[in-house]
């Protein structure tokens, strides 16, 4: 590793963390904005202005609006995310369990949708044109255009409800054994696989196409090399940083985005856990997630440019 | 007799036809026909010129070969016969077991023909290994015994670096090394030396020429200059619009062409252009101009002083980086230089172009070597002359019409022309259009940026032609920067030489054209290819004796 790329790295990370802290002052400033307080929340109807003004001076909330950030974001990075209103249980507590359950989820997806995904792109490139390619793209298009609820809908209505081979809720519990949540999350898996399938596939096709045009692949077709080893060994190499960078979107995605597709099939994760506490306006649940969800963002995207870096000889290896 | 002569033919090509669809735009697609009715024999061990402007099929002959069309060029009829069989008949996969073994080739810039994410050692033992001719161990020590004989620096470790580490005159040896690994009988070369610089390819041209004769290997050798196929092939064909012109040994076709196409390619570069005393003043001087981009340190133009006379041609010549093009972006305003002036009429010019007043703008004029892409596509002929004349001096409606069929007969292309788009135009009449729009604006100074470099030898010739008529008609002055020492004898009054950004030679033609020479300029003038067998030989001769006195 020489010095030019480190710094570039490093300027990646600072770069994130900036951005990390822009992003929870917004969050932040977003639930200042709402009206009503957590006092008002927490009293809910009984308030009396005598016992508001209590609860207020109790919890800080007078205190000017930065000293209030400050705290909370002191409690973020010690890794207190506070107390939910609804149930007064610690959410750091509750969250680490769900957050668990996502990332499991979203990891099984990744797994099958990942290389799936950039092996029909190669297939696609390969037949480009032709038959093969206009059916993995219509294929994948359809499965992108067919919002997330209808395609668990459909997945619930054949294998849970029809051929009863998978369970259409999909409860997980703490110790449960591994193959039997395998099963129950087979269909929430699913279903994330389709939605971001479509996308990776067809980034990853135009990625490698626009390589398919250089000099080098000409060079490579003279030598000999089979089509598939044209762009597996030529082109693939060369699409590499846009690749990286559309498969991290769709990560985040899978994390980020599962909020739908968890509710449906009523899963334990981020998704189920903050669609229930917007409807019962736990803002400090609301602010935990958030800044959970753009921390992943944030890194992932991170992820995804630091190895547009290192896949770059140019600058792995300077002159 | 018959069969012996029949053993040592390599390649026997025989009514060759080759077709390609196009899809012009707003139109059925059509069928063009890019290579008719060609024929050709190479024995082995010979070397083949095919030679021609674009367009004429040298290249699509030669990757013919290989059994290979770019994009959707297709061989439609005649045989292609290699080591007595019909490459044609194999299918796809005979060519796959040809290509890279008994044909490899060599591309115009290797610069773009090696994949930048592998080492160059696994890309130039990539076909060898692929064919199963000889282990990695044993392709490996062969590459490195061809990059000591293409005299590379550091054959044993060259391989280990990236291309973006290697210069591209050490990567055109490479790759013909690549083409020679894996022992094949036959090597297309396509324009192998045109992408660099005059100094570095008659290195390479010479490097090119052991290695073939040293390893016994037959080349097609493509390429539009006539005076570098002289220098390494034994027979030269030429091509024109994919039809055979003549064909012949070398010494015919450069001494005796038969063919008036041949003898107009032989004399390309004979205008007569006596150079002008310079005047009393110059109306433009640059003065100790140094510049730099952005905020770096590298000085791009050091301290750099010519003068530009009424009516006279000012040509710049240096290889690529020297800072030609920079001196034209510090005049023109585009790069405002960090120290020294421009002055214009005996007054100095804002250094910023932001700076300068309009009228200032239309005296100093551009022509840009790619004028298809300085060209608007979506704008007629007519509206790109008439822009200028409405931008600087207000002429609308009739009156600009009149004067744009003015503008467009001076360029030979009539009024016509007006009402067409670029994209209908050939490289030559692009580059005529241009020429017309600057001379709209009347400008005492026209900067014509590598021009011709782009262009056909005979298009070029023409353009030339017709800048040297408009400067007597308009008493217009050109600062002409090229690279091409040829087209500067042409049009020259006064030349300045530059290297690293520094102005090291600089004067009236004749003068600078006459020894004694300083050391770079002597080199540049050796290295261009003269029209004579033998001429790389005594060129490379005389270095060696050069060095061997420093």
């Amino acid at each position: 590793m020489s010095s030019p790329i480190l710094k570039l790295i490093a300027q990646r990370i600072a770069l994130g963390i900036v951005l990390l802290l822009a992003v929870s002052v917004l969050i932040f400033a977003g639930t200042q904005i709402l009206p009503g307080d957590v006092a008002q929340a927490i009293l809910g109807q009984s308030a009396t202005p005598v016992s508001l003004a209590n609860l207020r001076e109790q919890l800080g909330l007078n205190d000017p609006a930065y000293l209030r950030y400050f705290r909370w974001l002191g409690g973020v990075v010690t890794g207190d995310l506070g107390t939910a209103m609804s149930s007064g249980q610690d959410i750091a507590t509750s969250i680490s369990g769900r957050l668990w359950n996502t990332l499991f989820l979203a990891f099984w997806a990744a797994v099958v949708a990942v290389p799936l995904a950039i092996i029909l792109g190669l297939i696609a490139v390969r037949y480009r044109n032709g038959w093969v390619d206009k059916l993995i793209s219509g294929l994948a298009l359809a499965s992108t255009s067919f919002p997330e609820f209808f395609i668990g809908y459909v997945l619930v209505y054949f294998f849970a409800v029809k051929w009863q081979i998978f369970p259409g809720i999909s409860t997980v519990y703490e110790g449960m054994p591994f193959l039997e949540r395998m099963q129950a999350i087979a269909l929430p898996a699913t279903a994330l696989t389709l939605v971001v399938l479509a996308h990776m596939m067809r980034m990853t096709r135009a990625a490698i196409l626009n390589v398919m045009q250089s000099a080098y692949v000409e060079t490579a077709e003279l030598k000999g090399l089979s089509a598939f080893n044209v762009i597996r060994r030529h082109a693939f190499p060369n699409a590499i940083a846009p690749i990286i960078n559309v498969v991290m979107l769709n990560l985040a995605y899978l994390i980020v985005g599962v909020v739908v597709v968890e509710v449906i099939f009523v899963y334990p994760g981020m998704g189920q856990y903050l669609v229930d506490h917007v409807t019962k306006r736990d803002v400090p649940v609301v602010q935990a997630v958030g800044l959970i969800f753009a921390a992943v963002y944030i890194s992932l995207n991170i992820i995804a440019d630091i190895a547009a870096i290192v896949a770059n000889p140019r600058l792995r290896h300077p002159k | 007799m018959a069969d012996q002569q029949k053993k040592s033919v390599l390649l026997d090509i025989r009514n060759l036809r080759i077709e390609a669809t196009v899809y012009p735009p707003g139109e059925p697609p059509k069928n063009i026909v890019l290579v008719h009715d060609v024929s050709l024999t190479l024995e082995k061990g010979k070397v083949l010129g095919l030679i021609g402007e674009s367009g004429a099929g040298k290249s699509t002959i030669g990757l013919s070969s290989m059994g290979y069309g770019r994009g959707g060029v297709r061989i439609t009829g005649g045989e292609v016969i290699l080591n007595g069989r019909d490459i044609l008949k194999g299918g796809k996969e005979g060519f796959r077991k040809l290509r890279g073994r008994e044909v490899c080739y060599v591309a115009q810039s290797a610069a773009a023909a090696f994949n930048p994410a592998h080492k160059l050692m696994d890309q130039v033992v990539e076909a060898t290994l692929l064919h199963g001719t000889a282990t990695r161990a044993e392709a490996e020590k062969r590459a490195v015994a061809l990059f000591k004989k293409l005299s590379l620096p550091n054959p044993e470790t060259i391989g280990e670096r990236f291309p973006h580490q290697v210069s591209g005159g050490q990567l055109q040896r490479v790759m013909t090394a690549m083409a020679l690994c894996s022992e094949p009988d036959l090597i297309v070369f396509d324009e192998p030396t045109t992408a660099l610089d005059v100094t570095t390819q008659i290195d390479v041209l010479a490097a090119i020429k052991d290695a073939i004769r040293d390893t016994h290997v037959a080349a097609l050798y493509i390429t539009h200059d006539l005076a570098v196929v002289a220098q390494v092939s034994d027979e030269i064909m030429v091509l024109r619009h994919g039809r055979l012109v003549e064909w012949g040994g070398t010494r015919q076709i450069i001494k005796e062409p038969r063919q008036e196409y041949t003898n107009a390619l032989v004399s390309v570069h004979e205008i007569e252009h006596h150079e002008q005393k310079p005047g009393t003043t110059p109306f433009l001087s640059v003065k100790n101009v140094t510049a730099a981009y952005g905020r770096s340190h590298i000085k791009v133009l050091k301290n750099v002083s010519v003068d530009i006379y009424p009516g006279q041609t000012l040509a710049v010549v240096g290889e690529s980086g020297s800072g030609k093009s920079t001196l034209a972006r510090a005049i023109t305003g585009l790069l405002p230089p960090e120290e020294g002036t421009v002055t214009f009429d005996g007054r100095p010019l804002a250094n910023r172009l932001a700076d300068r007043p309009k009228e200032d703008l239309r005296q100093l004029q551009m022509i840009y070597q790619m004028a298809d892409v300085a060209m608007n596509p979506r704008q007629t002929v007519g509206t790109i002359i008439g822009r200028p004349l409405e931008f600087y001096f207000g002429i609308r409606g009739r009156e600009r019409d009149k004067r744009v069929a003015e503008l467009l007969d001076k360029i030979e292309m009539g009024k016509g022309f007006s009402d067409r788009y670029p994209a209908e135009l050939s490289g030559g009449q692009k580059q005529r259009v241009c020429i017309a729009r600057s001379l709209a604006a009347k400008p005492k100074l026209i900067i014509c940026d590598e021009v011709t470099s782009a262009l056909d030898p005979l298009v070029a010739n023409g353009i030339l032609k017709l800048l040297l008529e408009l400067q007597k008609e308009e008493n217009v002055a050109y600062l002409f920067i090229t690279h091409d020492l040829a087209t500067v004898k042409s049009i020259a009054d006064s030349i300045a030489v530059m290297y690293r950004g520094e102005v090291v030679r600089y004067g009236a033609k004749s003068k600078v054209l006459t020894p004694p020479f300083d050391a770079y300029t002597d080199l540049l003038l050796s290295s261009v290819p003269e029209m004579e067998i033998g001429w790389l030989e005594k060129a490379i001769k005389g270095r060696r004796m050069a060095s061997a006195g420093n």
